[in-house]
């Protein structure tokens, strides 16, 4: 029946999506040299897939998505530094723990306009980053948690200097969660999300229980950014306040941005675009990159506008153009 | 019988301003009742108090005589009070395919399920049912804001339809709509079967004197009069406030 076919359809694996993450499985036989960066790229784009749940599929905004990422990478750092050196235990940790927090501070995204949402997740992020640095005996304040050391990857692959094995284990975190990802956005509860982001008023007309899905979805979504930062945390073997920092929920909003939400792919896409910005920008201007990329990301915004979903379309409407 | 939908008291002010004063009214099983009343008599006012939109300052809304008036729009919907809506609030850039299989995934109490695709056979067939009711069948693949205006306008009612109503709330559903499509849509609501209680609100007294059994008159949030079509329209206050002489008898 027709009807089954067009529905089975939504879901279905593109040849873009096999073609890319066989690329991207294939760049671990690259020569070493560029699985740091890819890496890094693997730990940005699941962070800003997180996101993207949030952003992208239920609208809503947030600028404290940080709070996660730091909870998770503390989380898995102290769990290295104190009980077990196992990455899969401490990746595990770290996710439940972001996700009893999303759960907890869900319900201050509930009601309000963005611009609260953003103010609440903002404060949120700051009083964790303050609360870490406030408890220096536990997370070694503001010089940061030394002599996170990790044991094999399911002990038997060692961590090394190239980051090979973290890539491929960053890798392999962010290919099982974009599965899962993908579970959720195709089936009946990703699309009840897809309904309450275009209009809530709607969407609880047809009996969507508003408030329920946007804390199950904050809840995922904190739970992928906890695992986010538990692989910075055991991959660059550190964990820092800055991993709270403004900076880092404004980075990962951008990264989005550029790789437009609401598509799943949008964080993998901007993550690769942003990393790979940055590093052509540092090789030819080392002390402006800053400047250039600032530059760039104005000119996209302004002319990519409609790629902006959700929750940024309603706030520049907001403020204005 | 209980009554399928009623009102006692019910009252709404914002302010200073008292948007809906004292209604009782009462909708009986399988009726075909309709609203009128003069712009800005509270029609929408009073629509979204019964669907819990608004919490209503006093008095209370019972359904199938069950007190629901702190219940949630959505746990109302769940229980069979389901809306349309005047403009078109549909979800533009989904399918009618989608915005069906949304509304009965949650009435089959699998909307917050995320480890299965949309689909199944029971949501399947609800849809193809819903669709043909509805004359969708052709158009369920296209993206919603591209559809002709009457085919949106029958999405809506087949949407709510989709949410299995006991009560159906229908909010001026043939309002814009051109003339050449607008057979389908009286048609569609004519043929709504008869358990589905019906409450019509709207302008149009050519739709609202061939549709209803009983009307209600509202006028400055307060319920005028109630009676049937031939009553109301020889009344004098309504002709007053409302049809401005013009003779619908």
């Amino acid at each position: 029946m027709w009807v089954g076919q067009a529905l089975a359809r939504r879901a279905r694996w593109r040849w873009a999506e096999i073609v890319f993450w066989l690329a991207a499985f294939a760049a671990l036989f690259l020569p070493a040299g560029r699985h740091l960066i890819l890496n890094e790229i693997a730990i940005l784009a699941l962070f800003a897939l997180s996101l993207d749940l949030i952003l992208g599929y239920a609208g809503i905004i947030s600028l404290g998505h940080a709070a996660f990422l730091g909870l998770g990478a503390y989380a898995a750092g102290l769990l290295a530094k104190h009980v077990t050196d196992d990455p899969t235990v401490g990746l595990a940790l770290a996710t439940v723990a972001a996700a009893s927090l999303g759960f907890a501070t869900s319900f201050l995204v509930l009601r309000g306009s963005d611009l609260t949402r953003l103010m609440v997740t903002l404060g949120v992020a700051m009083l964790l980053g303050e609360l870490a640095n406030a408890l220096p005996d536990l997370t070694g304040g503001a010089d940061g948690l030394q002599g996170v050391t990790m044991g094999p990857l399911l002990g038997l692959f060692e961590f090394d200097l190239y980051g090979r094995v973290a890539y491929a284990y960053s890798l392999t975190t962010l290919f099982v969660l974009m599965l899962v990802a993908r579970a959720v956005v195709y089936s009946p509860f990703g699309l009840s999300l897809m309904a309450i982001r275009r209009n809530r008023l709607r969407a609880s007309a047809l009996g969507v229980p508003v408030h329920k899905r946007l804390i199950a979805v904050y809840t995922l979504a904190a739970a992928f950014a906890g695992a986010a930062g538990a692989l910075l945390a055991q991959t660059t073997a550190f964990v820092s306040l800055d991993f709270f920092e403004f900076h880092r929920s404004a980075d990962v909003l951008l990264v989005l941005i550029i790789g437009g939400a609401g598509w799943l792919y949008g964080g993998i896409l901007g993550a690769v675009l942003y990393e790979a910005l940055q590093d052509a920008l540092a090789a030819v201007t080392p002390e402006y990159w800053q400047f250039w990329i600032g530059l760039f990301l104005v000119a996209f915004v302004m002319l990519g506008r409609e790629r902006l979903t959700g929750g940024m379309r309603g706030l520049l409407a907001r403020f204005g153009r | 019988m209980t009554a399928a939908l009623e009102t006692r008291g019910l009252a709404k002010r914002f302010g200073g301003l008292v948007a809906t004063r004292d209604v009782s009214f009462t909708l009986e099983q399988g009726a075909r009742h309709a609203l009128i009343g003069p712009n800005g008599a509270g029609k929408t006012t009073f629509v979204n108090l019964l669907t819990g939109v608004l919490p209503a300052s006093a008095g209370r809304v019972l359904l199938a005589g069950e007190d629901v008036t702190s219940l949630s729009a959505e746990a109302r919907v769940r229980r069979g009070l389901v809306r349309t809506f005047q403009i078109n609030q549909l979800f533009g850039d989904l399918t009618p395919l989608e915005t069906l299989a949304l509304a009965i995934d949650e009435q089959l109490g699998l909307g917050g399920r995320w480890s299965h695709a949309v689909g199944g056979d029971a949501v399947v067939a609800e849809i193809t049912a819903v669709a043909e009711r509805f004359g969708l069948a052709d158009v369920l693949d296209s993206r919603t804001d591209t559809l002709p205006y009457g085919k949106q306008r029958l999405l809506e009612i087949a949407v709510a339809f989709a949410c299995k109503p006991k009560v159906l709330l229908l909010d001026e559903p043939a309002a814009g709509v051109p003339e050449a499509e607008r057979r389908d849509i009286l048609d569609a609501i004519a043929a709504l079967p008869v358990e589905v209680s019906v409450l019509l609100i709207e302008h149009d007294m050519d739709l609202v004197f061939s549709f209803a059994r009983r009307i209600s008159v509202l006028v400055d949030g307060a319920l005028l009069v109630e009676g049937e079509p031939e009553v109301i329209a020889a009344d004098p206050r309504v002709r007053a406030v409302y049809l401005g002489g013009n003779d619908h008898g």
